[in-house]
């Protein structure tokens, strides 16, 4: 067990890569029990979001989600998260762990209008179900008539919801509801051969993807811009928190983007805190990194100059006082089609 | 419950030796690979190097993080193994045979006094 987010944790119910690989060809189940789940209700609940988070929630019609971000007032990453609009006029919202409370009070403070802000504590819980399997016993686990979300879609079940997103690159659908609900889903799924998998292969198969770990590769001190996140902000809407910022650094230009880093085979892995070089100068740090179950050799993300942010570039990375061959390269890492 | 073979000797950091006369093996144990998870790289010392007690001469990785590895006692490294470049997954399937680190030319017998027995080993994990 590992302590997270004020949470415990397990790291691996059996073996990372076991349930890495379960998740890649099977199907897996995550507790997330952690996330942060808040709702917001009124009839002006989408304007007010729209003003305070960077992608277009109004453009979301009911039944269907996003990811978003919220920034600080100088354009930094405060926490990324998925808004489900569940309905017309009410939104369900899932923040990070280790942001819930940081989020809440933000909200709290800039909460007006006809709007309900409601952040639901410990007796609420979640997992997620991920992998290409997910499908087909989702039909056996789930009652008989069950209305299944499409993919990023939002559908009610029991007293939560049934989610299909997920933070594995797969298939499946993450389950938020009532504590006692959700150890229900657990263990049907369990029963049903789901693979328990704990926190280390929900990192390993994140980053696979290129999914941003907020803490890690993203802080308060990096735009969305810079994190390679522009898809998810919407510039013209109209003002929210940081709006300013963003768009100066899109006039001037970036200076920096979280860039995907690949090693050879056989090397160590890389790590979060180790130090890129370009030549003999140091050009980035390590925001995220290990060795990628799926590909056989490291991949990690790092904060590049503009001239090296761009694939095929050599560099080297300092392990352990030796340098070993780092290339920068597109991500996601991991690509399905390739390796099906 | 982990095993720990009762002739081996341990360090409380979670290595053991093994004294095969003036030449030891160090690995590190069950329940220390338990604790670690899946392997997937392993850093060992150049033969001919010269380790003192407690120094830091290996490195152990899991998928989620790298450990250090101490030496038990002083000596020379003799040899090392080389099998897990290529499958350091050994050392979780067999931590006390074919998953051994490095082999030591031990250069003084006393330090050994300061390592745990099995029992002393079991009770420091809490076992």
């Amino acid at each position: 067990m590992a302590p997270f987010a004020g949470w415990e944790m397990p790291v691996a119910y059996g073996g990372i890569l076991g349930e890495h690989a379960a998740v890649r060809s099977g199907a897996g189940i995550f507790d997330i029990s952690h996330m942060g789940q808040l709702e917001v209700r009124g009839v002006e609940a989408a304007s007010w979001l729209e003003r305070q988070l960077t992608n277009r929630v109004g453009r979301l019609r009911a039944g269907e989600s996003q990811y978003t971000l919220l920034l600080n007032g100088e354009g930094g990453v405060v926490d990324d998260l998925i808004v489900y609009r569940v309905a017309e006029e009410r939104f369900f919202l899932v923040v990070n762990a280790a942001m819930a409370e940081e989020d809440v009070r933000r909200l709290t403070e800039l909460r007006e209008g006809a709007v309900e802000l409601r952040f639901f504590g410990p007796g609420r819980g979640g997992v997620a179900v991920q992998g290409p399997r997910v499908g087909e016993l989702a039909s056996r686990v789930f009652p008989p008539g069950t209305a299944l979300p499409a993919r990023n879609g939002v559908s009610a079940i029991g007293e939560g919801w049934c989610c299909g997103t997920g933070y594995t690159g797969e298939d499946g659908f993450e389950l938020f509801g009532p504590g006692e609900e959700v150890t229900v889903w657990w263990d049907r799924f369990a029963e049903a051969g789901v693979t328990p998998c704990g926190l280390g292969a929900r990192d390993s198969l994140r980053l696979e993807m290129g999914y941003p770990l907020n803490g890690a590769d993203l802080s308060p001190d990096r735009t969305p811009l810079e994190a390679g996140l522009g898809a998810f902000v919407d510039l013209e809407k109209g003002p929210f928190p940081g709006r300013e910022k963003l768009l100066a650094q899109q006039r001037n230009g970036l200076s920096c983007r979280l860039t995907g880093i690949a090693m050879e085979a056989g090397g160590p892995p890389p790590r979060a805190g180790y130090v890129l070089f370009a030549g003999d100068a140091p050009a980035g740090t390590l925001t995220s990194g290990g060795l990628s179950p799926s590909l056989g050799h490291g991949i990690g993300m790092s904060y590049l100059p503009m001239e090296l942010a761009s694939p095929g570039k050599s560099l080297e990375l300092e392990v352990r006082g030796r340098k070993f061959a780092a290339r920068t390269v597109r991500k996601p890492f991991y690509r399905k089609e390739k390796h099906s | 419950m982990s095993e720990c073979p009762e002739n081996l000797s341990y360090r409380d950091s979670h290595e053991w030796i093994e004294r095969e006369k003036d030449v030891a093996a160090v690995g590190i144990t069950d329940h220390a690979q338990g604790e670690l998870g899946d392997l997937v790289y392993i850093e060992l010392p150049a033969v001919g190097r010269l380790v003192e007690a407690g120094e830091a001469v290996a490195v152990v990785e899991s998928v989620k993080a790298a450990s250090d590895i101490y030496a038990p006692v002083s000596g020379e490294v003799a040899e090392v193994n080389e099998e897990l470049e290529s499958d350091p997954g050994l050392v979780n399937r067999e931590p006390y045979k074919r998953g051994w680190l490095f082999r030591l030319r031990v250069r003084e017998a006393a330090e050994s006094a300061e390592l745990l027995d099995a029992a002393a080993y079991r009770a420091s994990i809490g076992e």
